[in-house]
């Protein structure tokens, strides 16, 4: 039988790096390791002592992609530290921005990383030599997305403008309505990738995945809610680490998530998809409809199209907040630091983002805890791995390797702030 | 644009100007490098050059640079020299190899952007890059050394260029 190690020194098109092993011995997969770097971890000793009211500005650092989804869950859980509710128009501005970031994180994931692999390009620079119809509208679609983080967020890159309570200030109705005509265009884009993307080849792959994401009543999740999976749990977001853990694995810096007694399961745009589908914006299930999904999804290849799929929905609840938006008559609602624990998590683009921190009566950190979509997935990404590459052995060398890749950016793994490459290894012995 | 709190910085860009872009991510040790001269140009206020701020994620600095003639970008660099050497490249006549911002955390990052602005004629009419090799890159806020030594050196070199290009 054959011995093989599937090997891939530099994964391109993954936000960070790392590594991933792949070995083959008498014909099976003996071995799967994905490993990368979580820089968080530094991030948690470096909130220690400092401000309660830092910590949107700081962990907005940990990732260039996602960071309004490190000051959303930060700010959830410094305000349920603090007994505050923040409601109204100024919880719809924070949607709006979340809006924002998922329009950016989607498309540039879609079209510059993940579109690539199903249109036999190296990379998206190939893609725009045979088609710069398609990378000019990923980057409109993006630059609208960019404008309203900068519009909300008080500039273009790392949002200033989140606080503890709210905003610093909060924009006038007519800043906002500028944006209506571009999201209009931009949520027809959107319709025009979800059709695009689910026009791609896919192999015929599934699994039963452990699906977890936020639910909340009233929308499809991006900030609050519980915390809910396919297998039926339902808790509170505070109650995360009694059913969620993270442990060491010897072959990563990283930390892999598990869910207590069940193993591994899968955050992000599937899992939300699959969990809360009913939420979606009548246009967005009636494309979703039109081009054959069907509940559950279980493709993670088919990620894409879901992507696409939320990024409807992104455009069209921008035009709905911007639509329905008075602006309210204080910017944050009044914070008074107390000592206590603060539990936050919300939807980032790559799935559920978790916060917890300890705060003093003085209303310094005593500490923090991050864990990001990318951890939870890393153990489900090395399952798929292994699943994948079993079905396929004799697959030749150089597509088992391109396909591996592909697995892998089906997560869109974010480690954005480590400063090495993912090395991708598939190794024959 | 939004705000008048201190807090809020807000980079209006502009067409047809002189951009300078400074790159990078404070929190990162010497990838703070771009973002330190950024400001230490924009205290200067030199006529018509606007300053602006970027993570190097590519699409936003094509965003960036959109309708700007002439834009001059500061990013740490790892190319294996010592730390503290400056490099400048001028993107405009040399193509970027995607590999060269090694510390580019991004999927889609500053080379990327180059050469795919490149190839869609998104390019600006000038573009110039000053980097310097940087040594450390782990979590911190401070620069190291070498950097610092010759931190003067580099902003020199870009006062000097911008005021070349004005003079034109």
């Amino acid at each position: 039988m054959k011995n093989r190690t599937i090997k891939v020194d530099q994964l391109a098109r993954v936000e960070g790096e790392g590594a991933l092993l792949i070995k083959i011995a008498d014909g099976k997969v003996t071995d799967v390791k994905l490993n990368i770097f979580e820089p968080p971890r530094f991030f948690e000793a470096f909130l220690r002592g400092r401000k309660y009211s830092e910590a949107p500005d700081i962990t907005a650092r940990i990732c260039g992609i996602c960071p309004v989804a490190y000051q959303m869950s930060s700010v959830h859980a410094m305000e349920d530290a603090f007994g505050v509710e923040v409601g109204g128009q100024l919880r719809a501005l924070r949607r709006l921005l979340y809006c924002g970031e998922w329009i950016e994180s989607h498309v540039l994931h879609i079209y510059m990383l993940h579109a690539p692999d199903f249109l036999g390009y190296e990379d998206a620079l190939l893609l725009a030599k045979d088609h710069p119809e398609l990378v000019e509208r990923a980057l409109k679609m993006k630059k609208i997305g960019n404008e309203i983080v900068s519009t909300l967020g008080g500039r273009e890159i790392h949002p200033v403008n989140v606080k503890v309570g709210g905003f610093y200030r909060v924009p006038q109705k007519s800043e906002l309505t500028v944006l209506l005509e571009r999201l209009r265009w931009g949520r027809d884009q959107a319709i025009a990738t979800a059709r695009l993307t689910a026009g791609f080849e896919f192999p015929d792959f599934e699994i039963d995945y452990e699906f977890v994401s936020l639910r909340h009543p009233d929308e499809y999740p991006f900030n609050g809610g519980r915390i809910v999976s396919s297998s039926g749990l339902d808790i509170a977001i505070k109650e995360y680490e009694f059913h969620f853990e993270e442990r060491h694995v010897e072959h990563s810096n990283a930390l892999h998530g598990f869910e207590k007694g069940k193993g591994a399961y899968c955050v992000g745009p599937l899992a939300r998809f699959n969990l809360n589908y009913d939420q979606l914006p009548l246009i967005a299930q009636q494309v979703s409809s039109d081009i054959g999904l069907k509940l559950p999804m279980r493709n993670p290849f088919k990620s894409i199209i879901v992507r696409g799929i939320e990024t409807i929905f992104a455009f069209e609840e921008a035009i709905r907040i911007i639509e329905q938006y008075e602006p309210p008559e204080k910017p944050a609602v009044e914070i008074l630091p107390m000592a206590g624990i603060g539990f936050g998590a919300s939807e980032a683009p790559r799935g559920t983002l978790y916060h917890r921190y300890r705060v003093g009566d003085d209303g310094l950190i005593r500490d923090a805890k991050i864990v990001p979509p990318t951890s939870q997935n890393q153990p489900t990404i090395e399952n798929d791995l292994r699943e994948f590459v079993s079905a396929r052995i004799d697959m030749p060398r150089e597509e088992l390797t391109l396909r591996c890749e592909q697995a892998v950016r089906n997560y869109d793994p974010c480690i954005s702030c480590a400063t090495h490459f993912l090395k991708l290894e598939i190794e024959e012995t | 644009m939004i705000a008048k709190d201190s807090r809020v910085i807000t980079h209006t860009i502009q067409s047809a100007t002189t951009t300078v872009i400074g790159i990078g991510n404070e929190f990162r040790g010497d990838d703070g490098l771009g973002l330190r001269v950024a400001r230490e140009i924009a205290s200067r206020k030199l006529h018509g050059v606007r300053v602006a701020e970027a993570e190097s994620d590519g699409a936003s600095l094509m965003r960036i640079w959109e309708g700007v003639d002439r834009v001059l970008l500061v990013d740490a660099m790892k190319l294996g020299f010592p730390p503290g050497t400056v490099h400048r490249i001028d993107a405009s006549r040399n193509r970027i190899p995607i590999k060269f911002f090694t510390y580019s955390s991004h999927a889609f990052g500053v080379g990327q952007a180059i050469e795919m602005a490149r190839e869609l004629h998104q390019l600006p009419p000038s573009l110039i890059i000053y980097g310097m090799e940087g040594d450390q890159f782990d979590f911190g806020t401070e620069l190291s050394l070498p950097l610092e030594r010759n931190i003067h050196v580099l902003n020199g070199m870009i006062v000097s260029e911008l005021n070349n290009w004005m003079e034109q």
